[in-house]
Order: C-alpha cells, then sequence, then structure tokens
C-alpha cells in the first residue's frame, strides 16, 4: 500500500508539533522516522496511523482521502514503544485480538482464529508461548508478541513506534537484522520511528531525516550521511565539525587566509565537513590550530583540535589522524578537509 | 588490644528490641480500648438476653423494615455512584479539558463538607419553603421525609468512592492499552469491556466495598432528610438511635450488631482485595 502525505500541519493548542510536512512512501519500502525527540517524528506516525488528526492537510492510502478515517477504518499495524499487551490475556488472546473483536459478519470462526495465532506464532519465532502472559515474557519476546498481534488483522502498512527503544543493546541488533528479514520476507510497507541514527541507517530503505516539526532531508542511508541537504542533517548524522568561512572569487577563506579549498557561490557561510574526510599537511594553506587531546577509535586515532579565534573561544573541531602520525599533544596541526560542504548563512 | 566482644551489625532503621515492645504494645492497647473492646461490648449486649431476644428484635416488624430500607437504599447509591464513578474517572484519566482540577475537588466536596449539611442542602432544595419541594408535591412526588431523599443524600454522600479509587489507577495506566485495542479495530465499546474493565477490576470492586459500607452506615445526611418515620423511612442506623433512646438496648444493639458484621464482612472482603491485588494498589488511602 502507497502512502502520500499531502502539507500535513499538526497543532497542539497552538504549539506546531509538525508544519506543511509532505512526504511520499512506496508500496513495500522501509522507512525510518529519524531525529531528535520534539522533532514530530512519533506525531507523524500517529497521523498516519488515525491516532492523532491533522489541522490541516492531506493523508492518502494508494488512492483513497484516509485523513479523516478513524484509526479502526485505516487498518493499520501499530507497534507501541512500551508494546501495550493485554496483560490480563495470554500471548495467545492478545494476538486473537483483532480477529475476535471483528464484527460477526466477517470475524472468523473460532478454529480459524486459532490456526491464524498459531501461524503468526510461528512467524515470529514465539511457538509453544501461547498460554504465557506479557509479564512472563522477556523485552524481546514481547516485542514480537505486540509485532505478531499487529499483523493478526493483516495491516494495509505497518507503524512501529521506537520498536527497540526499550530494549538492551544486544537484543536490540537481534531484533534490528531480525525486523529487516521479516520486512523482505512480508513485503509490507513499513514506518517506523527511531532517535537512533545508527539503526535508521542500517535498517530503512530510505530514511527521512526531521527536525521541529520539518522534513530536513529524505533518502538512503548513503544520501543522507554522503550528501547532507542542510546543516542540521550534517551535524545530526554522523560526527562532523564547523567553521565560519567566506568564498571569495572562488576560495574559500577562513579568517581572511586561503585554505587551500575552493567554494562556488562567493558568499559567507559554514564548512561542514567529517573527522575522516580531512588529510594532514604541510602546506601553507590550511587550517592549523592546537592539538588539545587524541583518543584512540578502533583502528583510527581521533585529534581534538583548537583553532584560535581572535581572543574569543577557540573553534573546536575533531579529525581523523592515521595512527602513525606525529601528533603530540600542545602541538600545531596543519590539515585540509578532503571532502566538504558549505552551507551559505 | 584484643576484643573477643561479637560486634552486631543492625539495620539503620531498625530499632532496639525495647522500643518496638513499647511501640507495639502502645498500638494494641490502642487498638484494643478504641476498636475492639466496643465491638465486643455491641456483641455482649445484643446477646444479653440470650438469642431468643436477639432474633426477636431483628424480626420485629420496623427493625425489619429499617433493615429492607437500608439494603434498597445501598442497592440504588452503590450502582449510581459505581456509573458515575466510572464516567468521572475515565473523563478524567483519559481526556484533557478544562477545568479537569476542578472537577476533582467537586468529586472531593462530599468528603470536606459535614453530612449533616449535606443533608440540609437537600431540606432547602426540596424543603416546603423551597422552589422545588412544593412543585414536585403538586405532581405527587415526595423528596423530603421518603425514600427518595434519603437515595439523594446516600448518592451524595457516597459518591466520592468510586471515583477516587479509579482515578489514581486510570491516569496511572494511561491510554496505551485503549489505543491499542482501537488499532485493532475493536470499538469503543469493545475496548471498555475487554481492555479498559480488566485492567481496572480489582480498584473498581475495591472502591463499590467502600462505598457499599458507607452507604449501609450514613447516619448525619440520612437523619436530616429521612423525618425517622418507622417503618417508613428509617434505615439501620437511624433505627439504632431511636432503640437507644427509648433505652431498648438489647434491640438496639441487636440491629447494631448486624452493622459491625456488615462491617466486618467489608474488612475481610478489602483485605482479600488487598491480597489478590498484590501490593499498593488496592489503596489504602482512605
Amino acid at each position: 500500500m502507497e502512502v502520500k502525505i499531502n502539507n500535513i500541519r499538526k497543532e497542539f493548542d497552538r504549539f506546531a508539533a509538525l508544519r506543511e510536512v509532505s512526504l511520499n512512501i512506496a508500496s513495500g519500502e522501509l522507512i525510518a522516522l529519524l531525529g531528535p525527540s520534539g522533532s514530530g517524528k512519533t506525531t507523524l506516525l500517529r497521523l498516519i496511523a488515525g491516532l492523532d488528526f491533522p489541522t490541516a492537510g492531506q493523508i492518502f492510502f494508494g488512492q483513497e482521502d484516509a485523513s479523516h478515517h478513524s484509526v479502526q477504518d485505516r487498518n493499520v499495524g501499530f507497534v507501541f514503544q512500551h508494546y501495550a499487551l493485554f496483560r490480563h490475556m495470554t500471548v495467545a488472546q492478545n494476538i486473537g485480538f483483532g480477529l475476535k473483536v471483528r464484527p460477526s459478519a466477517t470475524r472468523p470462526p473460532k478454529s480459524e482464529i486459532k490456526k491464524r495465532v498459531s501461524d503468526l506464532l510461528d512467524m515470529v519465532q514465539l511457538s509453544g508461548l501461547e498460554n504465557r502472559y506479557p509479564n512472563q515474557l522477556s523485552g524481546g519476546q514481547r516485542q514480537r508478541v505486540a509485532l505478531a498481534r499487529a499483523m493478526a488483522i493483516e495491516p494495509r502498512i505497518l507503524l512501529l513506534d521506537e520498536p527497540f527503544g526499550a530494549l538492551d543493546a544486544k537484543v536490540r541488533k537481534e531484533l534490528r537484522r531480525w525486523l529487516r528479514e521479516f520486512h523482505d520476507r512480508t513485503g509490507h510497507t513499513t514506518v517506523f520511528v527511531t532517535h537512533d541514527q545508527e539503526e535508521a541507517l542500517e535498517l530503512a530503505d530510505r530514511v527521512v531525516v526531521m527536525s521541529q516539526g520539518k522534513i530536513e532531508q529524505v533518502g538512503s542511508a548513503d544520501d543522507v550521511y554522503d550528501r547532507p541537504q542542510s546543516p542540521f542533517v550534517f551535524s545530526f548524522i554522523g560526527e562532523s565539525s564547523h567553521l565560519p568561512v567566506e568564498v571569495k572569487d572562488g576560495t574559500v577563506l577562513f579568517q581572511g587566509e586561503p585554505i587551500g579549498i575552493s567554494g562556488t557561490a562567493d558568499a559567507a557561510g559554514d564548512l561542514f565537513f567529517r573527522p575522516e574526510d580531512v588529510v594532514l599537511t604541510d602546506d601553507r594553506e590550511a587550517l592549523s590550530g592546537k592539538v588539545t587531546a587524541s583518543r584512540r577509535l578502533a583502528g583510527t586515532r581521533i585529534a581534538e583540535i583548537d583553532i584560535a579565534n581572535n581572543g574569543h573561544d577557540p573553534f573546536h573541531v575533531e579529525v581523523e589522524v592515521p595512527l602513525h602520525a606525529p601528533i603530540e599533544l600542545g602541538s600545531e596541526a596543519r590539515f585540509r578537509p578532503t571532502r566538504w560542504k558549505i552551507f551559505p548563512k | 588490644m584484643s576484643n573477643n566482644r561479637r560486634i552486631s551489625f543492625r539495620n539503620p532503621a531498625d530499632e532496639s528490641f525495647s522500643t518496638k515492645l513499647v511501640l507495639v504494645c502502645l498500638s494494641l492497647v490502642f487498638l484494643g480500648f478504641f476498636l475492639f473492646l466496643p465491638l465486643v461490648v455491641v456483641f455482649v449486649e445484643a446477646f444479653r438476653k440470650g438469642g431468643e431476644a436477639y432474633y426477636e428484635a431483628l424480626a420485629e416488624p420496623d427493625a425489619w423494615a429499617a433493615i429492607r430500607l437500608t439494603l434498597t437504599v445501598a442497592a440504588i447509591a452503590v450502582p449510581l455512584n459505581l456509573i458515575f464513578g466510572l464516567a468521572a474517572s475515565w473523563a478524567i484519566a483519559k481526556f484533557e479539558f478544562k477545568g479537569k482540577a476542578f472537577l476533582i475537588t467537586l468529586i472531593d466536596l462530599p468528603f470536606s463538607i459535614s453530612p449533616v449539611i449535606s443533608g440540609l442542602v437537600y431540606v432547602l432544595l426540596f424543603g416546603t419553603g423551597s422552589l422545588l419541594g412544593p412543585w414536585l408535591k403538586s405532581y405527587g412526588i415526595e423528596i423530603l421525609f421518603a425514600v427518595p431523599g434519603i437515595v439523594l443524600a446516600t448518592v451524595f454522600v457516597t459518591f466520592p468512592f468510586v471515583a477516587r479509587e479509579l482515578i489514581p489507577l486510570m491516569q496511572d495506566q494511561g491510554t496505551g492499552d485503549e489505543e491499542a485495542a482501537l488499532s485493532l479495530g475493536a470499538s469503543g465499546w469493545q475496548t471498555f469491556w475487554y481492555v479498559t474493565l480488566p485492567n481496572i477490576k480489582w480498584g473498581l470492586l475495591y472502591g463499590v466495598l467502600l462505598c457499599n459500607a458507607r452507604a449501609m452506615g450514613e447516619f448525619g445526611a440520612v437523619s436530616v432528610v429521612s423525618g425517622r418515620i418507622r417503618g417508613l423511612t428509617n434505615t439501620m442506623p437511624l433505627h439504632v438511635e431511636i432503640l437507644y433512646n427509648e433505652y431498648n438496648m438489647v434491640a438496639a444493639f441487636a440491629v447494631a450488631s448486624l452493622l459491625a458484621l456488615l462491617a466486618l464482612v467489608t474488612l475481610a472482603l478489602k483485605t482479600f482485595l488487598e491480597l489478590r491485588f498484590g501490593a499498593g494498589n488496592a489503596g489504602g488511602r482512605h
């Protein structure tokens, strides 16, 4: 099921949680809504589900305008952050709930429900736990029961709110891989919310980066990491440093001096670069600063460098240096970005 | 310096044996004197002239009428407050609206004003000098000094019990389970019946129990509105007082013993519910 979101706005008591958000989700896609807390990602997910309604704008499920349909009519599978399993029902009753509450005309017979429940338990690899209660399950098992319960109603799309938020690191990684396989097997259009960029980049076909109620960028993991389109995306995804620069006649000037890289539009702007996209150099046209700290990070070394700022607080940048580079604390280091982006001010 | 004395490690929050003994004895003496002794007296006095006199006192038509009236009033007031309590706590716990804090305060009102005043309010509202009273009377509807007045006063006095029990419970549980049920296609009623109600059933039962105990035992408000017409508008607590004023001790204590028995049953049920509930949830807030 393809989902189309048109100029959605959502206000809570005049506070704009979402402003003019538009997004097209292709059928069968796995989409991550990524952003810091307060960016509106969960609000967007709840609007798609019909748990909240937009102040303005429309949501289409295929050709059908679903903006004003209730959550029951939308037929979506929603997995809640803390799973919201019914604690007084067994695993089997939880999974079968969506079928049991159907009007009698469309409700499958009991034997059919039982069969469907056991098929779903197979699918989430929890066979044999039918008669357990939620409080007798581990976090990862609860998560999968919640998923099976959402899948039982044969939803048109699957929505997951911080699906791994409440799990410990190891289970989180396992389940992440498992969810990707699950998605590839079932082919459901899936949208999940996360604040963990690693999770979003590893799992999703496309990542929607959100900030302050707006979509900053939509793209594959490579797109958002290698070609960030806004200062926010550049600094939110991965590590980065930034410096105020000026472009003049195609040359980038920092504190009035050329630093050996070129720019296009002549204007003042912010130069962004990642720690790994830097080379040390002896060239006079380069950035230079004092090494204040260095730390070993797996196969590389990260040097923290302070660049003097005319008596103000120094600019702080981090660069990756070769393990054997002659870097000493307190010494002067000269370096130059190899890949960078300048965002005009 | 060698020292073979064993150093005993004590929990910092622990008290010495003598302190504990004094505290326990003090509580026991207090409980015995103010709670247990009066309870014993009720039953001793009730049976002072033997089982037959006890039975006669209860079988007497006026006593029997008082018992029936008390049961009737509770049978009306408790379900009404059950519905009201559910509706109010549902609204307060699951929705955001203006004036919510005011509503919560309002629910507590009957706890904070004297029952006598609650009764007087109804006298002013439905008495002969009021607007409503004569108007209703012209249609043949008696409120004051009749069963409807007693029911109204009882409903008023007991209405916080269920709501007070459920509001914190439902606020604590939030709306997650309900949203899950709705997203799975359940209707509002199905959500209430299959999800909300099972989540709150023990708290609800506990509130109903307390509500019932108070409804049957209420004296102040009811005594103002009832008019105490023997055999007609006399509830059990009022009947006890009348018998006592007539120096009919055996009969007074016999009826009182029934009320005491009710209290003991309520206490037993409450303890049972608390065990079922697990620690903490059953309250003890009153």
